[in-house]
């Protein structure tokens, strides 16, 4: 059975404009997929749909054999610890230090009362430690997260979400507010990390490039319904043409742009 | 053509903005019976009554010590009313914020209860809870802690509307509780502010306890008005300058902890 | 797992995750302080005749009365609303002789306009006036210049000042140094430059300032009228409740006062929000 099923899905925040629509996929344990698509396509909503941060409307989510869209709060909270999920704009809290920000993953986990204490284990300290380490910036350990790079800002976001010991990882454009350099850094880091404990990995991004050379599997997005799923080598310029509706007598600049 | 207009009109604007700001100073100055050449008259004389009247004399010293004691009721009073309050505002502020509201009644309840009791005057709590509680520090305090609940949950739904609002979506995403969020995404962004507000509160407090303790015969402003009532002025000067002091020093203290923390 | 050389133990061993920064230390002792101090206050009070099982009933009863059965007995609406104008009318001279007088002194007090020992004898005073409660300056006036209105407007005309010198030179100190650098270039003089840069550009802030400060001002007039005899709805008020005894009509003018207040907030709210959405609360 795979570990992520969507049947069907739709969702419209007001009555007319539908933002997704009929989506059918699935998603096997260990995989590393890439959602692109234009802005407004519907990426977001789509991840967002997985962990229900926004409420499903129509067809069903299945994650690990639970349906997401019919769980009570207290199994909502129950599943959303085996999802973990890394944002554009990292969403730390910007004056608290690098290593609450990293437990703050473990809350799904405690009651109320132990998260707002802030007691946390020396295990589970240990293991933030060993993440940070991982991804190179233990150093900063103690530093105050708005003191950091962007870099290194996404970077606890990695360990934050990886300290829940998810089996999924959402990325909602995780290199959007990042340079080059930076983007390579963060893309490396999950690609080997999610390889290596074994952990699926959905992101949504932009470039297309990128997408081709780190995930096993593209799914292209336009207008809120699939345009292309398969192996990200099957991916060619007439897809991409699709997916960003694009003509493809389009001068080569205006394309150009769009791929970097 | 059209510019030309356009200024004429804002000359006849601010002529008339002029206009009725004289004519509001005459209405206000005819109903309450003020007259400005009178008010500048007596100027000279208040500042020369003053200067003779407000002296602080060895006499009036040897009363220090009570003085000292009730001052320190005052302030004690003022910060009591202004925690309690702010333990009170803070859950009304989270129901009030659209950040960390979870129903609308609660909203608008709390919205309420902020405007009712910021509204309505501290004098007329003052007056309201001295008729059943009587003459004690609890009826001050409870006149203060009822204009700080007002206040404060003002404040904090500002300042919980300006905390950023991704870290809350980060946290709710692991699987959080509501008040797993509200303390450890939402609080600490706020906290700064937070006390630099319960500050302000304790400062504007310690001022308004002098009128409260006039009224309900409680504190500093009780003493004040013993010493003024009997008119023994060099005892006036010495409680006036004894709050100025206290007022100055806590100012300093507010000032030198914002600096550091926010 | 390996262990870390960046990791911090605490005295007892286990591992810091906290910063131990200067801002967490101050905030920690700041809040626990407070709490000491609120928990001595407790211990300290005078609570001579009160008796909680009593008062708490009572004063939910005489809520009742006021909120619920508000009427006017010792008087007619007539002098009731010709009361509610004094306070008014209070408020407003003694917000708009302040804002006048601030204004000059706000010139004064800005670190961009004025020299630096003048800002500050200037600053030192506002903060020294501002110290000592309104209710003093009117008691004081009332002797010093004889009971009045007279007393009542200087004694509120002291802390008007000192609230919008605050405010007002926050608001010139924040004109573009650009502007005042330009025209100095021309040779235009100090008055040249304040009536054309500094007025134009910071005009609605000030506008607003006094407006929010006239919303202050009215609470204070009626405090005063209350505790100070300055006459107005406040001191009605106080007869009601400390003389007749009468609940209702506390309730009556509770009522008036409450409207009058509440459109007063939402006309200055709805200023701020149209003039400066960002600076609305800093200076408060």
């Amino acid at each position: 059975m795979p570990l992520l099923q969507i049947k069907d899905l739709g969702k419209s925040y007001n009555s007319d404009a539908k933002v997704l629509q009929g989506l059918n996929f699935e998603v096997e344990s260990g995989e590393f997929l890439s959602i692109i698509g234009p802005s407004g396509a519907g990426k977001s909503t789509l991840l967002r749909c997985i962990n229900r941060m926004v409420e499903i409307d129509e067809g069903k989510v299945v994650f690990d054999g639970q349906e997401v869209g019919k769980l009570n709060k207290k199994e909502l909270r129950k599943v959303r610890t085996n999802i973990g999920m890394i944002f554009q704009h990292y969403n730390l809290v910007p004056r608290l230090s690098v290593i609450e920000n990293v437990l703050h993953g473990r809350f799904g986990y405690k009651t109320t009362i132990q998260g707002v204490l802030g007691r946390f284990t020396e295990a589970e300290k240990e293991h933030a430690f060993f993440l940070l380490k991982k991804l190179g910036i233990e150093e900063h350990a103690y530093k105050r997260c708005d003191q950091l790079s962007g870099g290194q800002q996404q970077r606890v976001g990695i360990a934050r979400s990886l300290i829940q010991e998810p089996k999924i990882v959402l990325c909602d454009e995780p290199i959007a507010s990042l340079d080059p350099n930076a983007s390579k850094v963060i893309m490396d880091h999950l690609k080997s990390i999610t390889q290596e404990l074994g952990i699926t990995c959905i992101v949504n991004l932009h470039q297309v490039e990128i997408a081709k050379s780190y995930s096993d599997r593209i799914i292209g997005l336009n207008k809120g319904g699939i345009v292309f799923d398969g192996p990200s080598y099957r991916l060619h310029r007439n897809h991409t043409d699709q997916i960003y509706g694009t003509q493809t007598q389009a001068t080569p600049e205006i394309r150009e742009l769009i791929m970097v | 053509m059209n510019e030309k207009t356009m200024k004429a009109s804002r000359k006849w604007q601010t002529i008339f903005f002029i206009l009725l700001i004289i004519g509001m100073t005459l209405a206000s100055s005819a109903i309450t019976g003020f007259n400005i050449i009178h008010g500048i008259a007596t100027l000279p004389k208040a500042g020369a009554w003053i200067l003779s009247n407000l002296m602080i004399t060895q006499e009036s010293l040897e009363r220090l010590p009570t003085i000292l004691e009730k001052l320190l009721e005052t302030i004690l009073m003022s910060i009591a009313a202004t925690t309690t309050g702010t333990a009170v505002a803070f859950f009304l502020s989270l129901m009030g914020s659209k950040t960390t509201g979870t129903k609308k009644v609660f909203g608008v309840f709390a919205r309420f209860v902020a405007s009712a009791s910021r509204n309505i005057p501290v004098v007329a709590w003052a007056l309201i809870l001295l008729l059943s509680f009587g003459q004690n520090s609890v009826t001050g305090y409870l006149a203060l802690f009822v204009g700080s609940v007002g206040f404060l949950t003002r404040a904090f739904i500002e300042s919980i509307d300006e905390a950023s609002q991704s870290a809350v979506e980060a946290l709710r995403a692991t699987g959080a509780t509501y008040f797993q969020i509200v303390f450890k995404a939402v609080v600490p962004q706020c906290m700064p502010q937070m006390i630099s507000w319960i500050l302000f509160m304790i400062e504007t407090n310690i001022r308004n306890a002098t009128l409260v303790g006039i009224l309900t015969g409680t504190g500093i402003g009780y003493t004040f008005d013993l010493y003024y009532k009997t008119l023994n002025y060099n005892a006036v000067a010495l409680v006036t300058f004894s709050i100025i002091l206290a007022v100055i020093v806590i100012e300093l203290m507010s000032n030198y902890i914002r600096k550091v923390i926010i | 797992m390996d262990a870390s050389t960046y990791i911090k133990r605490e005295a007892s061993g286990r591992i810091a995750i906290k910063m131990g920064s200067k801002s967490e230390r101050v905030m920690t002792w700041t809040v626990t302080v407070l709490i000491a101090l609120t928990i001595a206050a407790f211990l300290f009070f005078d609570y001579t005749g009160l008796d909680l099982s009593k008062a708490i009933p009572e004063t939910f009863y005489n809520l009742k009365t006021m909120f619920l059965e508000p009427a006017l007995s010792h008087f007619t609406w007539g002098q009731a609303f010709y009361q509610m104008g004094v306070t008014l009318g209070l408020a407003f001279l003694s917000t708009i002789f302040g804002a006048i007088i601030a204004f000059f002194l706000a010139l004064m007090a800005a670190s961009n306009l004025s020299k630096a020992w003048i800002s500050k004898t200037v600053r030192v005073i506002v903060a020294f006036v501002r110290a000592v409660p309104t209710v003093l300056w009117v008691l004081i006036f009332a002797i010093a210049a004889g009971l009045g209105s007279e007393a009542a407007v200087l004694g509120m005309l002291f802390h008007s000042i000192a609230y919008l010198v605050k405010a007002f030179s926050e608001a010139f100190e924040e004109v573009d140094q650009g502007i005042l650098e330009a025209l100095r270039a021309t040779g235009a003089n100090w008055w040249h430059i304040v009536v054309h840069a500094v007025l134009p550009s910071t005009f609605t802030y000030l506008l607003s300032w006094t407006f929010l400060r006239f919303e202050i001002n009215f609470a204070v007039a009626v405090a005063m009228g209350a505790a100070a005899g300055a006459g107005g709805i406040g001191f009605e008020l106080f007869m009601a409740s400390g003389f007749y005894f009468d609940l209702r009509e506390v309730g009556m003018i509770t009522y008036m006062i409450l409207i009058f207040a509440i459109v007063l907030e939402i006309l200055s709210t709805k200023m701020k929000e149209r003039y400066f959405p960002a600076a609305a609360k800093s200076a408060n």
